[in-house]
């Protein structure tokens, strides 16, 4: 058997503020009524957390929900247990309209840290970004260059970034163009 | 550039964010129908100088369908709104009075 392998394994780069490709990380796409109360309690059976609000994303630990749509969620959960957790899944939303896969291995994941953080998303994606526009607990879905990428910031001067596996590489080299020394701006520190 | 703002996700962003999908309102004339009626609904568009109703699709974002009432002189957006109506909002509509007295579009005023 192959080892599940995560895309650029782990590849890094320091500029002024410092890119990560992440590691193996479990994501589960949930679609379905998020009003209904069996997805509401199956959320919080696997994750811990409430459905979160539109445009909002829950953690608890290392498990959390993010609003993708009205009706779509992307549960995280550590990648050893996404199998138990889709069998939970199907276990509590039995008979009710409602889908969820395994997609943990068709996206990558990337960790931005540094002060300029603001402005190297703002560089790459049309999001405000302006402290009292996006903050913690924020999830956007948008564009990042030419590609569709989701982020949020688990804390100040952090910001984790999804997008498709097919384009981990490209995404990578943005986000080094764009934390590249000498491209501060020092508008949105 | 157009700013929409998506009225399923909330999200509003310019326009790169999503895609356009042609004119709002179209009826659909299929099996039945005639022949110039067909015609008229696969081909036949409108192309104002001014008040515009289009279909917009929140590609890069939620991915759902709305549309958004707009002028195509001067870019402004009247306002967005859900895919499943059949006719612009009447506050949509009043916006637009306010700005062109008498418009019309289609069989909308």
């Amino acid at each position: 058997m192959s080892e599940p392998t995560s895309p650029l394994a782990g590849a890094k780069y320091e500029g002024f503020a410092g890119v990560v490709a992440m590691g193996l990380q479990g994501m589960i796409s949930l679609r379905g009524d998020l009003g209904a109360e069996a997805l509401g309690k199956a959320v919080k059976a696997v994750t811990g957390v409430d459905v979160p609000a539109p445009r909002r994303i829950a953690m608890k630990g290392e498990t959390g929900a993010a609003w993708m749509s009205p009706d779509e969620l992307l549960l995280l959960v550590p990648y050893a247990d996404v199998a138990t957790a889709l069998e939970r899944l199907h276990e509590m939303l039995a008979g009710t309209h409602f889908l969820a896969v395994d997609v943990s291995d068709a996206r990558a994941m990337f960790s931005v840290d540094g002060q300029g953080v603001r402005e190297i998303v703002a560089k790459l994606m049309p999001v405000d970004m302006r402290r009292q526009a996006f903050g913690e607990g924020d999830f956007r879905r948008t564009r990042m260059a030419q590609i569709p990428a989701a982020l949020w910031m688990p804390q100040p001067d952090r910001v984790q970034i999804i997008c498709f596996r097919s384009v981990a590489e490209y995404a990578f080299n943005l986000l080094k163009g764009a934390a590249a020394p000498g491209g501060e701006v020092g508008h949105l520190s | 550039m157009l700013i929409l703002t998506c009225p399923c996700c909330g999200v509003t962003a310019e326009e790169t964010e999503f895609h356009a999908g042609g004119e709002a309102h179209l009826k659909r004339f299929g099996p039945g129908s005639s022949e110039d009626e067909f015609h008229d609904y696969l081909f036949a568009r409108e192309n104002p100088k001014g008040v515009h109703f289009e279909r917009w699709r929140h590609a890069n974002g939620c991915g759902k369908w709305f549309l958004a009432a707009r002028d195509t002189v001067t870019l402004e957006v009247y306002g967005t709104y859900p895919a499943q109506t059949h006719e612009p909002p009447q506050d949509i509509k009043d916006r637009i009075s306010a700005r062109h007295p008498g418009w019309t579009w289609r069989e909308f005023a």
